[in-house]
C-alpha cells in the first residue's frame, strides 16, 4: 500500500520548499516530485542510509558501544553538569522546539550557546546589527523584482530552486518569469559555442596566436530595458553565472571595493579610476544604472561575501548601497541562509534571549559577545571543557586547531546518522529526522515559519531532538538538586489539544455592561 | 484550585461603579465568586490598599517578527538590561524589546494580565504564536494585518463586502487572530514599489481602490462577522506633520457606520495621528481638534501611543514611515521587511529627548489629547510600547495622567518652544484612580469586547491587581512618586486565580496564559475550491494548507466564537 503525501516540505536548505509530493510505501519514501535533486538525495535515499544511528553509544575504553537511552542520557547530564563551562553548538538543522530546550538547557548549565550562524552568516547578522537592513519575503521578489543580483553565491547548487521558484524564473503578479528568455539565450549560446569550437579549430589549424580572452565583457544593452534581469557577481563564472544576463566577474577578496564604488555611482560621484576589483568604470556605471532604473532590485549574497575579506564590513556596504538605492526606487537585500533552519536559530535565540548567536550564560543571564563567545574562537582559546553537538556538523568544517581542542575534553553528539563529528563523540545520541519523521517549525531564509511534516515513522526507540534535550534538561537537574544546587523550574507540558475548556461561547458586547452586585460584605471605614 | 479571599481592600471597580469602597473580593477555581470559605481560603489583607481587576493592555508590540527583529538588530540595547535567572524565573534582557520571559514577568509585576498584540502579518503569525506561547503569566491575543491582504483588496474593489467578509473569518481562524489590523491602509501595497497613498482618497496602485474605501469596508465586515472588538486602526499618513487632518477625515469618513451608538473603530496610538503645521519647523500639536472631535462622537476609540523620552525602538508595520523616518537623518539602522501579498513593515531605534522640540511636543500632545477628552472609556493609556517607550514607563504615564505636579516637573525640563507650544499648562484635570483604572483595564476590556476582563464581578477571570495607594490617606497627585512606585511593583497580582507576584515580584512563573482567538461562524464558509487554492499559490509562495496557525501553535486556546451575519 502506498500513499502520497502533498505540501511537503523540504528540510534541506533555506528556501524551505513545501510544494513536495512524497510517495510512502512500508513506512519508507519511494517517490518524490517537485523537490530538486538534492532534495531527492535525502528524502528518497539519504534519510534511509547505513550510517543512520540507532542506538545511544558511549565511548569505553576508546570505542563506541550501544548502550541503554537512559544511560547514555545520565551519561550526558553528567559529564555537562561537570564541566565548568560547556559549549552549545550547532542547532541550524533542527526545529524550534528542539532549540527552545536547548536554549534552557545552556541556561541551566551556564554553558555556551552558539549555532552555525557564527560560521556562515554570522557576519551579515552582525552588519544588520550595525546598520539594519532592507527585506523583503521571497514573495515579494516574485510578484515585483525586475532585477535579481546574486553576489557572491550560486543558488544553482546551494539553492537549487531558489531562480525558479522566488526570482528570476518564476511569474509574479507584475513580473514575468524570464525562463523563456534565458532558453533562447541557452540555444543562443549553444550554437555559439559550437562556432566557437569550430572556429578555435580552424584557429588552432591555422596556428594562429589565440587573442586575449575577454573573460568579463561588457553589460548587455538589455539590462536597461523593462522586464525581468538577473545579474551575477563572483570571483568565478558558475552555473547560476551561466543563466543571468550579465556576469560581471571580479578580483577575489575585492567585494567591498567594488560595492562602494557602485555607492559612489549611485550618489553621483566621481571615479577617478579606470578599473574596480577587475571591472572597468563603465560596466559599474551600467550595472548602477540598471540598479537605480529598475522598479524593484534585489541582492542576495551569499558566504562568498561574509566569509572573505572585510566580512561584515562586506555586508555593511552592500546594504548601504541598498539603502541608498531606496531613494531612487525600490529595493531589497536579503542574505542566503544555508541550512534549513539556522534562521529559525537566530529567531528562538534571540526572543528567548534578546541575541541571535554566540551567547554566554555563565553570568545567570545572557550576554552577546560575537568573536569572544562564538563556537571557534571559544574553542580555539580552549575555554569551555565539554562540547554537545547537535544537528550540526563541525567536524567536516572546522578548522583543525579548533577540532584539537575540542577533542581534549568530552564530547556528545545528536545527529541522526554517522557524520564526521558524530564518529568522534564520547556519547553519540541517535534521533529522528526532523521534517521526515516528526514535526516541528522551522524559518525560511526570509523568517516566514513553515511547519515541517511527519511522513514516515522513525525507527523504534530513536527519540526526536526536543525529547532528548528534554530528558538530558532533566536529568542535569536532578543532579544538580542531588549536589544541593538551585535548579530552574521545569516548563509545564502543556497537551496541545484545542480546546482546553469546552469552548466558550462569548455573547456579543452589550452597549453598557451591566453591573454586577460584586461582593457581599461591605464593611464601614474603619 | 486554591480559594482567595482578599479582605478590606479599596475596590477600584468601574465596569460596576464601584468607586474605592472597602470590601472583599472571593476567588475560587480561577473566577470571582460570591464568597469562599475564609478557613480554607488564603486571606490577603488589603486593608489600606487599592484593589483593581488586572490590566488589560490594548496595544502593545510584544511577539512576532518585526519585534524580534528589533531585538536581534539591538544587542546595545540589551547590554544595560541584563536579567537574571532565579530558582522561580527565566534569564533574560530587556530593555526596550525585552526577550519573552522577561516581557511577562515585567506586565505581571505591575498588575497587568492581558496584552493584545499590536500587528502580526498573517504568513507570520505561527512565529507570534512561538513568542506569545513564550510569555507567561499574561492572557494574549494579536492583531491581524488585513487591510493590504490582497484577497481583501480585490473583494472590496468589486463592492462584495459579503465574500470579503467570509474571507476575513477564514483568516482569523487561519491565523489564530483577534481583530481586523490595519495599517496606512493602502500605503503598505503601494509600499511594494516604493510609494504611499496621502490622504485617504488617494488611489491605491494597481488595485482600483482607496482607503477609505478599505476601511469603510472593513467595518462593515467587521460588524458582520460580529467581531469582539472594532477594527484597529493605525492612519494614514502617520508621524507627518498635518497628519490631524487626515485622522479627522478618516473619523469623519465612519460616522454614518455607527448606526447604535457604538464605537466601529479603534485609532491606535492617536499621539502620533495628532500632528499640525506643515513641517517639522511648524510642528504643532493637533491635540485641541482631536479631542473637540472627540467629545462630540461616540464612534470611535482610541488609544494614546504616548512618549516617555526613553531610548527606545520604533516599529510598525508601516514600512513607508519608517523609511521617512529614517531619511529624516541621524539614525544608522534602518530595517524595511515587506511580507508579500499582506504587507510591509519597518523598525528604527529612536531616542526621544527632552530638549528636542518636536519630541517634548509629542510628549505633550500625547497626554493633551489623553486629558482633553472628557470620557475616560474613548480613550486608554498606552505607549505603542515600544514606539513611544516601553511598557514598563506605564506607571510614569499614570503620573502624568493623575498629577499636574507630574507633568510640571517634566514639562519644566523639556525644550523651550515645546514648552511654549505645550496645552498642558492650561489644562488642570487630574485623573481619579476610578479614571485611570477606566483606561488600563475596564474602558480596554469593554473595547476588545471581553465580558469577563476588566472588572471583579462575580463570574469575572480572577485576574486582580493591588497596589499599595490607600485612597484615604495618599493624595496622589501631590505624592505622585509614591504612586508611581505603587504602580510599578504591585503589591499583588492574581492571574487566574493565584497569586504571581507579591510585592513586585515574581513568585509564581508558572501560569502560563490564555490565546484568545476569534472562530466566526459564517453561514456559508468561504469558497475554499481548487481555484482559491491555485491563486493561493499564485499570491503566496507557501502552499494553501501550509499557511494556517495549526493548534500545535497555541499553547492555551481560548476560542471565542462568533455568529456572523453573512
Ligand atoms: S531548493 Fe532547497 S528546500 Fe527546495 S527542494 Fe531543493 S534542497 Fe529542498
Ligand atoms: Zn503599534
Amino acid at each position: 500500500m502506498s500513499k502520497i503525501i502533498n505540501n511537503v516540505v523540504c528540510p534541506i536548505c533555506g528556501c524551505l520548499c513545501d510544494d513536495l509530493e512524497v510517495t510512502v510505501k512500508n513506512n519508507e519514501i519511494v517517490k518524490m516530485k517537485n523537490g530538486c535533486a538534492v532534495c531527492e538525495a535525502k528524502m528518497v535515499h539519504g534519510y534511509k542510509s547505513e550510517e543512520r544511528i540507532l542506538k545511544p553509544m558511549i565511548r569505553k575504553n576508546g570505542k563506541l558501544e550501544p548502550v541503554s537511552m537512559d544511560e547514555a542520557v545520565k551519561k550526558a547530564a553528567q559529564i555537562l553538569t561537570d564541566a565548568k563551562y560547556p559549549l552549545l553548538f550547532g542547532w541550524s538543522s533542527t526545529v524550534n522546539e528542539a532549540q527552545r530546550i536547548g536554549v534552557e538547557l545552556a541556561e541551566e548549565l551556564g554553558s555556551a550557546l552558539d549555532n552555525c550562524c557564527s560560521v556562515c552568516h554570522g557576519p551579515s547578522v552582525m552588519a544588520t546589527q550595525e546598520v539594519g537592513i532592507p527585506a523583503a519575503t521571497l514573495g515579494q521578489i516574485r510578484h515585483r523584482a525586475d532585477l535579481i543580483v546574486y553576489w557572491a553565491c550560486n543558488p544553482w547548487t546551494s539553492h537549487p530552486r531558489h531562480v525558479e521558484r522566488y526570482t528570476a524564473f518564476t511569474d509574479g503578479r507584475f513580473e514575468g518569469s524570464e525562463w523563456k528568455s534565458y532558453m533562447n539565450k541557452m540555444k543562443a549560446s549553444a550554437s555559439r559555442k559550437k562556432m566557437d569550437i569550430a572556429s578555435k579549430r580552424i584557429e588552432r589549424e591555422e596556428a594562429q596566436i589565440n587573442p586575449q580572452v575577454e573573460v568579463n565583457g561588457p553589460p548587455p544593452q538589455t539590462l536597461q530595458k523593462p522586464g525581468r534581469k538577473m545579474i551575477v557577481v563572483d570571483v568565478r563564472k558558475t552555473m547560476s553565472a551561466e543563466a543571468a544576463d550579465y556576469f560581471m566577474q571580479i578580483e577575489p577578496n575585492r567585494d567591498y571595493d567594488v560595492i562602494e564604488a557602485l555607492r559612489c555611482i549611485v550618489q553621483d560621484q566621481e571615479l577617478d579610476v579606470e578599473k574596480v576589483g577587475g571591472v572597468p568604470v563603465e560596466y559599474l556605471r551600467e550595472v548602477a544604472d540598471a540598479m537605480m532604473k529598475c522598479e524593484f532590485g534585489v541582492i542576495y549574497f551569499g558566504l562568498g561575501m561574509t566569509q572573505s575579506l572585510g566580512r561584515f564590513r562586506n555586508i555593511e556596504v552592500a546594504i548601504a548601497l541598498a539603502r541608498d538605492l531606496n531613494r531612487k526606487t525600490k529595493f531589497i537585500i536579503s542574505p542566503m541562509r544555508g541550512h534549513f533552519n539556522v534562521t529559525g536559530a537566530n529567531q528562538v535565540f534571540a526572543w528567548q534571549t534578546g541575541y541571535p548567536y554566540a551567547i554566554d550564560f555563565s553570568q545567570g543571564y545572557p550576554q552577546f559577545n560575537p568573536g569572544e563567545n562564538t563556537a571557534v574562537d571559544l574553542l580555539k582559546r580552549e575555554d569551555n571543557d565539554a562540547t554537545l553537538v547537535i544537528s550540526a556538523d563541525p567536524g567536516a568544517h572546522f578548522p583543525s586547531v579548533v577540532m584539537k581542542n575540542m577533542m581534549k575534553h568530552p564530547l556528545i553528539t545528536i545527529n541522526p546518522d554517522m557524520n564526521a563529528i558524530s564518529r568522534l563523540g564520547d556519547v553519540v545520541f541517535p534521533t529522528q529526522w526532523c521534517g521526515i519523521e516528526y514535526v516541528g517549525t522551522a524559518y525560511r531564509m526570509d523568517s516566514v515559519p513553515i511547519t515541517l511534516k511527519k511522513v514516515v515513522e522513525a525507527p523504534p526507540g530513536v527519540l526526536t531532538d526536543e525529547e532528548l534535550l528534554s530528558k538530558i534538561l532533566a536529568e542535569v537537574r536532578e543532579i544538580k538538586k542531588k549536589r544541593g544546587l538551585p535548579v530552574g523550574l521545569t516548563e509545564q507540558k502543556i497537551v496541545h489539544t484545542e480546546p482546553i475548556e469546552p469552548p466558550r461561547v462569548c455573547p456579543a458586547p452589550v452597549t453598557k455592561p451591566k453591573p454586577k452586585k460584586v461582593v457581599k460584605k461591605k464593611k464601614e471605614a474603619a | 484550585m486554591t480559594e482567595i479571599l482578599i479582605k478590606n481592600g479599596f475596590v477600584v471597580d468601574p465596569l460596576n461603579k464601584i468607586n474605592c469602597e472597602k470590601m472583599d473580593i472571593a476567588i475560587k477555581n480561577g473566577k470571582v465568586v460570591a464568597k469562599v470559605n475564609e478557613k480554607n481560603a488564603q486571606v490577603i489583607d488589603a486593608a489600606g490598599l487599592t484593589v483593581m481587576a488586572g490590566g488589560v493592555d490594548i496595544h502593545s508590540h510584544v511577539a512576532g517578527a518585526e519585534v524580534n527583529m528589533g531585538r536581534m538588530i539591538r544587542p546595545e540595547d540589551h547590554y544595560k538590561d541584563p536579567v537574571r535567572k532565579t530558582a522561580l524565573t527565566r534569564c533574560g534582557t530587556g530593555y526596550s524589546i525585552p526577550s519573552t520571559f522577561v516581557t511577562g514577568y515585567r506586565y505581571s509585576e505591575m498588575g497587568y494580565t492581558s496584552v493584545f498584540n499590536g500587528s502580526v502579518a498573517a504568513l507570520k503569525a505561527k512565529h507570534a504564536h512561538e513568542e506569545l506561547n513564550d510569555i507567561p503569566l499574561m492572557d494574549k491575543a494579536t492583531y491581524i494585518l488585513t487591510g493590504d491582504w490582497w484577497f481583501v483588496l480585490e473583494n472590496l474593489a468589486k463592492g462584495d463586502v459579503d465574500e470579503c467578509a467570509r474571507l476575513v473569518a477564514w483568516l482569523m481562524r487561519a491565523t489564530k487572530g483577534y481583530a481586523i489590523k490595519i495599517v496606512n491602509p493602502g500605503g503598505l501595497e503601494s509600499w511594494g514599489f516604493g510609494r504611499n497613498v496621502h490622504s485617504i482618497d488617494d488611489p491605491v496602485p494597481n488595485f482600483g481602490i482607496t482607503p477609505r474605501e478599505i476601511m469603510r469596508g472593513l467595518i462593515k465586515v467587521n460588524k458582520k462577522l460580529n467581531m469582539p472588538h472594532t477594527i484597529h486602526l493605525h492612519t494614514n499618513n502617520l508621524g507627518v506633520p498635518g497628519n490631524y487632518q487626515t485622522t479627522l477625515d478618516t473619523m469623519k469618513a465612519f460616522e454614518d457606520l455607527s448606526t447604535d451608538g457604538k464605537p466601529v473603530a479603534h485609532i491606535t496610538h492617536i499621539q502620533f495621528a495628532s500632528f499640525k503645521g506643515e513641517n517639522w519647523g511648524k510642528f504643532k500639536s493637533g491635540a485641541e481638534e482631536i479631542a473637540k472631535y472627540m467629545n462630540a462622537h461616540n464612534h470611535m476609540t482610541l488609544d494614546m501611543g504616548q512618549v516617555t523620552f526613553s531610548d527606545t525602538t520604533t516599529m510598525t508595520a508601516d514600512g513607508p514611515f519608517e523609511f521617512s523616518l529614517y531619511e529624516l537623518g541621524g539614525h544608522n539602522k534602518w530595517v524595511n521587511s515587506d511580507v508579500e501579498t499582506e504587507s510591509s513593515g519597518g523598525i528604527i531605534p529612536f531616542h526621544y529627548k527632552k530638549n528636542s522640540p518636536v519630541n517634548a511636543l509629542q510628549w505633550s500632545i500625547g497626554l493633551e489629547i489623553a486629558l482633553l477628552i472628557k470620557d475616560p472609556w474613548k480613550i486608554f493609556m498606552t505607549t505603542d510600547h515600544p514606539n513611544g517607550g516601553p511598557f514598563y514607563d506605564y506607571p510614569k504615564v499614570l503620573a502624568w495622567l493623575y498629577s499636574k505636579k507630574a507633568r510640571e516637573a517634566t514639562l519644566k525640563k523639556c525644550h523651550k518652544s515645546a514648552k511654549k507650544k505645550s496645552l498642558l499648562p492650561s489644562i488642570d484635570r487630574e485623573l481619579s484612580l476610578y479614571e485611570i483604572a477606566i483606561m488600563t483595564r475596564a474602558g480596554t476590556a469593554k473595547a476588545l469586547g471581553l465580558p469577563d476582563k476588566g472588572h471583579l464581578g462575580v463570574g469575572a477571570d480572577a485576574d486582580v491587581a493591588i497596589f499599595n495607594i490607600n485612597p484615604e490617606t495618599l493624595d496622589i497627585s501631590q505624592k505622585f512618586r509614591t504612586a508611581r512606585k505603587a504602580f510599578a511593583n504591585a503589591a499583588y497580582t492574581i492571574k487566574d486565580g493565584t497569586i504571581v507576584v507579591k510585592d513586585g515580584q515574581v513568585v509564581n512563573s508558572q501560569i502560563p496564559g490564555r490565546t484568545f482567538w476569534v472562530d466566526a461562524e459564517t453561514k456559508d464558509p468561504c469558497k475554499i475550491d481548487d481555484e482559491m487554492k491555485r491563486k493561493f499559490r499564485d499570491y503566496w509562495t507557501i502552499e494553501f494548507e501550509n499557511y494556517p496557525v495549526t493548534d500545535h501553535y497555541v499553547k492555551v486556546s481560548d476560542r471565542l466564537e462568533r455568529k456572523a451575519s453573512v
